[in-house]
């Protein structure tokens, strides 16, 4: 089958999907963008996190024709087009949160969704929102305080 | 070569189960990707309901609420949606607190209601409030509509009692009167699925207690000898209008009786005896944090 959608804004065509497959596959294999990460299938890490219509959820979830007709945002989206970092990208680099980094993309976009909703988050907040995201670095301490630099930087009267 | 059939109505979703019953509805696909990911299940084809409106909303009826059967946890919990879907959280105040413990936030953005009693598992976390809810299951096909108790809904092991062509249009739940509680436990905090789980609902307008256990039974059960004992003492004590506290060997006969109504299995996540005992402490804590709720809702 074909699955149209608007990924990080451009619209893209991928065919031959077979409707069994995920959004993560579709996403990886058939439109070249990797940044959303496979580690286990089955909606336990995180690390597959991307935008699907406004909400995030697990990309490994989500049957392939059901992202059909539907906006799908990507941790490639977080940056501007010129290649200038998200705050929140920037936040993750100064703060040390990201080691091997296979966690980063789903945290960031889970961080992105959060800072979004709730732009002076409280650090259970913050580990609320993460709690499906894991880190088998486990560098959690340096991604909390990541996430409380970005909230800093994107404030209005303190952001960039 | 699978199928990928989209519905985009309600009637396009029952015609096409009807005409497809080898068809495996997605909603969620939080249990269905699942399957499909690890080659534990290849349908003839994916039956997609994810974009039937009329399965997204919930509405008003002779005192009970029909929420559909796409409504997903963030939404009962109120996380996700608008105004008016986060009221459902406040009507509904068990399921809402039972919601807050499924998964992980993206699986709750996810998952829904009608893909819970779709899979009936024994740990499905929405079953125990529905149970002490006395809900009901609005099934639906070409032939037309019937509501199941929720009793009568689940039939074994992650097996329903939906026919072939039938599809989960809504749950029913006329909302208690009362004060409302659901607990599980697990190995840990987030994203576990539950050794054992009890819900409770307290009904003073009716005289009626509610129960629901979950994972401790081949399929959710109520504990109807703890329901008629606990509804029975705190009649004839007359504490209903009195709220005064409930007697200490009150409480731990509900559990006792509780304990009783499950018939849990070991498996690699606790044993039996444990199960059993959990279910006590379950519904001993449940029982004193909703006669507290009742008897502060007084002042
Ligand atoms: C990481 C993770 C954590 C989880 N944690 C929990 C937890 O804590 N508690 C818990 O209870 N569950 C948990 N689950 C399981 C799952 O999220 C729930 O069972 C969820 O409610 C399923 O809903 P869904 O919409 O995603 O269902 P789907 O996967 O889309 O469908 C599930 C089943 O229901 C059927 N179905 C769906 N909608 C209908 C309908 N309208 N009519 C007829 N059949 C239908 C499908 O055919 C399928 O058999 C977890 C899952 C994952 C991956
Ligand atoms: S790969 Fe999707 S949650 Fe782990
Ligand atoms: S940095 Fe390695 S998994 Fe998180």
């Amino acid at each position: 089958m074909r699955v149209t959608a608007k990924v990080n804004g451009v619209t893209r065509l991928a065919d031959d999907v077979w409707p069994g497959e995920s959004l993560l596959f579709v996403l990886r294999e058939r439109m070249g963008l990797p940044g959303s990460k496979n580690a286990c299938e089955q909606g336990e890490c995180g690390s597959c996190t991307v935008y699907l219509d406004g909400v995030p959820v697990c990309a490994c979830l989500v049957a392939a024709g059901q992202a059909d007709g539907g906006e799908i945002m990507t941790v490639e989206g977080l940056a501007a087009a010129d290649g200038e970092l998200h705050p929140l990208q920037q936040a993750f680099i100064e703060a040390g949160a990201v080691q091997c980094g296979f966690c980063t993309p789903g945290l960031l976009v889970a961080a992105h969704d959060l800072l979004a909703r709730q732009p002076d988050p409280a650090d259970a907040d913050i580990r609320e929102a993460l709690a499906g995201n894991l880190c088998r670095c486990t560098g959690y301490e340096q991604i909390l305080a990541a996430v409380r630099t970005a909230a800093d930087l994107m404030r209005p009267e303190t952001g960039r | 070569m699978m199928e990928f059939l989209r519905a985009r109505t309600w009637q396009e979703a029952l015609a096409a189960k009807a005409e497809r019953r080898d068809a495996l509805p997605i909603a969620g696909g939080t249990d269905v990707m699942v399957e499909l990911n690890f080659d534990r299940r290849r349908p003839a084809a994916l039956l997609d309901l994810s974009p039937v409106p009329e399965l997204r909303g919930w509405h008003q009826a002779d005192g009970w609420l029909a929420v559909g059967a796409g409504v997903t946890y963030a939404e009962l919990t109120g996380e996700r949606g608008q105004a008016e879907r986060r009221e459902l959280g406040r009507r509904l105040r068990g399921l809402a607190i039972a919601a807050r413990t499924v998964g992980s936030p993206q699986i709750r953005n996810r998952g829904t209601i009608g893909g819970n009693l779709g899979s009936a598992s024994p740990a499905g976390d929405c079953h125990p409030s529905l149970l002490a809810a006395r809900a009901e299951v609005e099934v639906a096909s070409v032939r037309g509509s019937r509501r199941i108790g929720i009793d009568d809904f689940f039939t074994g092991v992650k097996r329903s009692a939906l026919a072939p062509d039938e599809l989960i249009a809504a749950v029913w739940i006329r909302p208690p009167s009362g004060p409302e509680q659901f607990a599980k436990i697990g190995t840990r905090n987030a994203m576990v699925i539950a050794v054992a789980a009890f819900a409770l609902a307290l009904d003073p307008e009716r005289g009626l207690v509610g129960t629901g256990i979950g994972s401790a039974a081949p399929t959710p059960v109520r504990a109807l000898a703890a329901e008629s004992f606990l509804a029975g003492a705190i009649g004839d004590a007359g504490l209903w209008e009195s709220r005064r506290p409930l007697p200490e060997p009150v409480m731990s006969e509900f559990a006792a009786l509780v304990s009783a109504a499950a018939r849990p299995i070991d498996d690699v996540r606790g044993t039996a005896g444990y199960r059993r005992h959990a279910l006590g402490v379950l519904a001993r804590r449940t029982l004193g944090w909703a006669w507290r709720d009742y008897c502060e809702e007084a002042r």
